[in-house]
């Protein structure tokens, strides 16, 4: 990008809460099932029913609000916000307008370019999700799916400080990692619980007024949030250096071209007619409450982070990886404690084995830690024999593999099964050693002749020979010995 | 004794039934009987229930004896009854069969109340005449060529003609008070927030009031001692305790004795018919001769009443209405060309020029740049009729007043004024901007037609309505006259 242009982004995520029912009818709001088998007659917008809050929707946007050090309201109101779709079944969605449950919270985000920076939060607010329409297998027709009518969401908006691509998909996971450590949404992106719309405008280095903005919607990954913004920014930067103008319009991302084409422009924008919601009392949140909940805030990762650096003594990117999403943070500590307590060297070797073999192990089955084959208790077991040199780290990676092959439960019994015991008895290996030394001649001439660089050749033979199990520390001191005497 | 079942109180039905001089059944069929033999020249009804009533009945006679149980009452078609058709005198609904109950229809269902129908409406309670209902007018019994009021005029019909002895109604703006009036018996519309209002169509959220008509006051009392009380279906419903209302009402009139009635004088002054006046003052000359105290007392914002309620009712009605689509349930144009097209003819279509009219209104008010002109300023207004009242209140029981400037106008008379007619609601708006109850009770005839007599009482003080509404009936029989053809 060139450096004359500067570039200002402002989120908006749609935060799904992961409560058991609706935000106002006792409906399931789990994912996938048949479609309208989850929509009673206050979700389908049927003559007379009414709404009635969810009380852990509540309790979860507060929580919310406290983990961002935002302002939770005493009094908030919910409004009626109108427009005609056929997958909005009252005419109306139920949002909150003047009277956000939380206002002006803040996420401290880091890249690689920008460094540490503080994004401001303007607000979040409680809202029904609409239904969908479904569009294709109905014969031109379309079908609607009000499963998801009355799902509650967190629409959280940033202030437009976000500065380029990349710090905004940084705000993007930190702000999906939060919600996750809180336990308040399940954070599959896939399914939609968490959606972010990006409004984006560029402007000359130096210029005090923002310029015309435009909003991408519904990026459902932090890839194409990226991809995304940083395809906008160029689009606006060659629109305008073209002599053109940017309209102020919604656009969708297609991932297939890494485009985003125009969806609708503001002419065409609602008037929605916001009223407050004369069904609905206003939410009155006591200070006790939030007091209780207060005390009953998890450990956010931030805080995380710093203990694993400074009582751990994790390398900053060992922690800041293992923080990156409370599961991740919460195997860790699980696989210390099963190990009996942590050490600063079992913790980096606990880092280096989730970070490494674990996450190329996930990665490759496409599992979430969550459902990782590899139990923390199994890791653990595992990393105590390296630890008590009982493996090589060969052998441990082989152990691995066969306990997430569910070879069996337990490191110690694929360790016995396969013979992979290191061989710590001298005089055993001392026996390979003269072996090789008496059938490699050429190797050994050469070594002592000063090409001690064949060491590695004639190590590597003892090992061969001993199938891996003898340590290649002592069948190096030992063969060091035997040429140079 | 059995022809004359229409004319007496719940209390003796009851007692009837309990003493098995008649059977729930019989009890039913009398009333069914007097449905087949009227209705046709009332229209009180959209839908009938005879089958239905008849086995409610049957089923009955094995049930606990309570105040309800056997009695038959016909439902306001703005509550939704499980199974049985739905309309709100509206084509929009014209085929709506609701899978659920209202929660206050479920309440005197599980009473033992047998239903005989639906009654007629105006569209979705829209109207004072019960002109503007998709099923045609409803006529008074009185006088046939006159409105019976609406919305509830059906309901208020029906009780008017002794088509059932008891009906459900529900008053935005004066909709049970004014038709009880006009037709000629009581009408209660209870505290915002004592009934619930689950299941029951909305027409403006933040004033619909469910509520009920009988000839007695003490029909009346039996009847909210059974629809009131907490849902918590309903947030706006109120968590309070219901009182045996017919329980506490005075066995004579000795309670009005050093009761404070206040006359707010905005309801006493130009555009009250002197006939009306006239029968409303001699109900107030018998309290005071009861030693009621009488108290002349100022209401200043009254003036602002129709104004704010014009502009609150519309916005509400018009979002309400929103859900009204054609896509789920209710009217659907036919053979729609897109999505725009199926909104906009399946909604022409399915509502009524004044519905129509409403909507327009509320969009308009609550469109950007007109809400803080409208309705954000209706909203002030409305607080300041409120503390109106809650200054009264202190230094009165009770507010008496005219319930109509004047008795039941011809049908079609205001039709095409709806000014006019919207101004037919003076006296009973200013309550439901307040959420106050109130009672109606016959207080006389001007020139054949009857009057009403308005009680206003504080929040949740319905005993005290009821009290006062039963003891000015034990002093006078106008609650007990009837229309020549309906005896």
């Amino acid at each position: 990008m060139s450096t004359a242009w500067e570039t200002v982004i402002g989120l908006e995520v749609h935060i799904q809460l992961n409560t058991q029912s609706k935000i106002f009818s006792g409906s399931s709001t789990a994912y996938g099932a048949a479609a309208n088998s989850q929509a009673s007659a206050v979700d389908l917008g049927m003559p007379g029913v009414l709404p009635v809050i969810n009380a852990e929707v509540i309790r979860k946007a507060a929580l919310f609000g406290l983990a961002i050090d935002a302002a939770v309201a005493p009094q908030s109101i919910f409004a009626r916000k109108h427009y005609f779709y056929p997958d909005l079944p009252k005419g109306y969605q139920i949002s909150q307008y003047e009277l956000p449950i939380v206002s002006g919270g803040h996420l401290d985000v880091e890249t690689a370019a920008l460094g540490k920076r503080r994004i401001g939060i303007t607000r979040a607010h409680l809202e029904e999700d609409a239904g969908k329409s479904l569009h294709e297998d109905y014969a031109g027709q379309t079908g609607i799916d009000l499963n998801r009518a009355g799902t509650p969401l967190i629409e959280c908006v940033s202030e437009p400080e976000i500065a380029s691509a990349a710090e905004a998909a940084a705000y993007a996971r930190k702000l999906h990692a939060l919600v996750c450590y809180l336990g308040i949404c399940d954070g599959n992106m896939q399914e939609g619980s968490f959606r972010v719309d990006a409004n984006v405008s560029v402007r000359r280095r130096g210029e005090t007024t923002f310029g015309t903005r435009t909003e991408t919607k519904n990026l459902n990954s932090f890839r194409f949030l990226e991809k995304a913004i940083e395809y906008e920014i160029e689009r606006q930067i060659d629109v305008i250096e073209g002599g053109g103008q940017i309209v102020q319009e919604t656009r969708l991302y297609d991932p297939d071209t890494g485009e985003t084409r125009a969806m609708r422009s503001k002419e065409e924008a609602h008037d929605y007619r916001y009223f407050p919601d004369p069904d609905l009392l206003p939410v009155v949140i006591e200070p006790a409450f939030l007091d209780e909940l207060k005390s009953g805030l998890p450990e956010l990762p931030d805080a995380r982070r710093a203990r694993f650096e400074q009582t751990l003594a994790l390398d900053a990117d060992s922690a800041a990886l293992l923080t990156s999403t409370r599961a991740t943070a919460d195997y860790f500590e699980a696989v210390l404690a099963s190990a009996g307590g942590a050490t600063p060297e079992r913790a980096r070797l606990a880092a280096n084995w989730i970070n490494g073999e674990l996450a190329a192990a996930l990665n490759r089955d496409d599992l979430a830690i969550q459902a990782s084959r590899v139990a923390p208790a199994q890791l653990a077991g595992l990393l105590l024999r390296i630890e008590d040199n009982t493996v090589s780290g060969n052998a441990a990676k082989s152990v691995f593999e066969g306990l997430w092959q569910g070879e069996a439960d337990a490191a110690d019994a694929i360790i016995e099964a396969r013979g992979l015991k290191q061989i710590t008895d001298s005089s055993a290996i001392e026996q390979f050693v003269d072996e090789v030394i008496e059938s490699n001649p050429e190797q050994v001439e050469q070594y002592r002749s000063g090409k001690t660089k064949v060491l590695g050749f004639l190590v590597g033979q003892v090992m061969k020979a001993s199938k891996g199990k003898a340590k290649p520390q002592d069948v190096s001191r030992l063969m060091q010995e035997k040429l140079d005497t | 004794m059995t022809d004359a079942l229409h004319r007496v109180s719940v209390s003796t039905l009851r007692a009837g039934l309990t003493a098995g001089d008649f059977s729930p059944a019989e009890l039913t069929a009398h009333f069914l009987d007097r449905i087949e033999r009227f209705d046709s020249g009332l229209n009180t009804l959209v839908t009938r229930c005879d089958e239905g009533a008849r086995r409610q009945a049957d089923a009955v006679a094995s049930q606990k004896a309570e105040a309800l149980s056997g009695i038959p009452l016909i439902q306001k078609d703005i509550f939704c009854t499980e199974g049985v058709r739905t309309t709100c005198g509206s084509r929009m609904l014209d085929q709506f069969i609701p899978p659920y109950q209202a929660t206050s229809a479920a309440r005197l269902a599980e009473a033992g109340s047998v239903l005989l129908g639906k009654a007629n409406m105006d569209e979705f309670a829209m109207g004072s005449s019960n002109e503007t209902s998709y099923y045609g007018p409803v006529r008074n019994p009185w006088d046939t060529d006159r409105v019976p009021g609406g919305s509830s005029g059906g309901s208020a019909a029906a009780v008017a003609a002794g088509l059932a002895p008891l009906a459900t109604g529900t008053d935005t703006g004066g909709s049970i008070r004014q038709p009880a009036a006009l037709c000629g018996i009581t009408g209660l519309k209870p505290t915002y927030g004592r009934v619930s209002r689950y299941g029951m169509i909305a027409f403006a959220s933040s004033l619909d009031q469910a509520g009920c008509f009988a000839r007695r006051a003490e029909d009346c009392a039996h009847m909210l001692g059974r629809m009131a009380g907490f849902d918590p279906r309903d947030s706006t419903s109120v968590d309070a305790p219901v009182p045996d209302y017919h329980g506490g009402l005075p066995a004579d009139p000795g309670m009005l004795k050093g009761l404070k009635v206040g006359l707010p004088k905005e309801y006493f002054a130009d555009g009250l018919v002197p006939g009306t006046r006239g029968c409303v003052q001699a109900a107030i000359d018998e309290l005071a001769g009861q030693g009621a105290e009488i108290v002349e007392v100022t209401l200043p914002n009254t003036g602002l009443a129709v104004p704010t309620y014009y502009v609150l009712a519309p916005a509400e009605a018009s979002s309400n209405l929103a859900r009204f689509d054609g896509v789920r349930y209710g009217h659907r144009c036919e053979q729609p060309r897109d999505l725009e097209d199926l909104y906009l003819r399946s909604r022409a279509e399915g509502f009524g020029r004044e519905v129509q009219r409403r909507i327009m209104i509320g969009a308009y008010v609550l469109s950007a740049g007109y809400y803080d002109a409208y309705y954000l300023k209706a909203q002030k207004t409305r607080r300041l009729i409120a503390d109106d009242f809650a200054r009264v209140f202190e230094q009165v029981n009770i507010i008496a007043s005219p319930t109509t400037q004047s008795t039941a106008f011809r049908l079609g008379e205001k039709l095409d004024d709806p000014v006019t007619m919207y101004l037919n609601d003076i006296y009973t708006i200013p309550a439901n901007l307040a959420g106050l109850p109130g009672i109606s009770v016959p207080a006389g005839f001007d020139q054949g037609l009857p009057v009403g007599l308005q009680l206003l009482a504080p929040w949740f003080a319905e005993q005290q309505l009821l009290n006062v509404a039963h003891a000015y009936q034990l002093l006078t029989d106008w609650h007990l006259q009837w229309p020549e053809a309906y005896a």
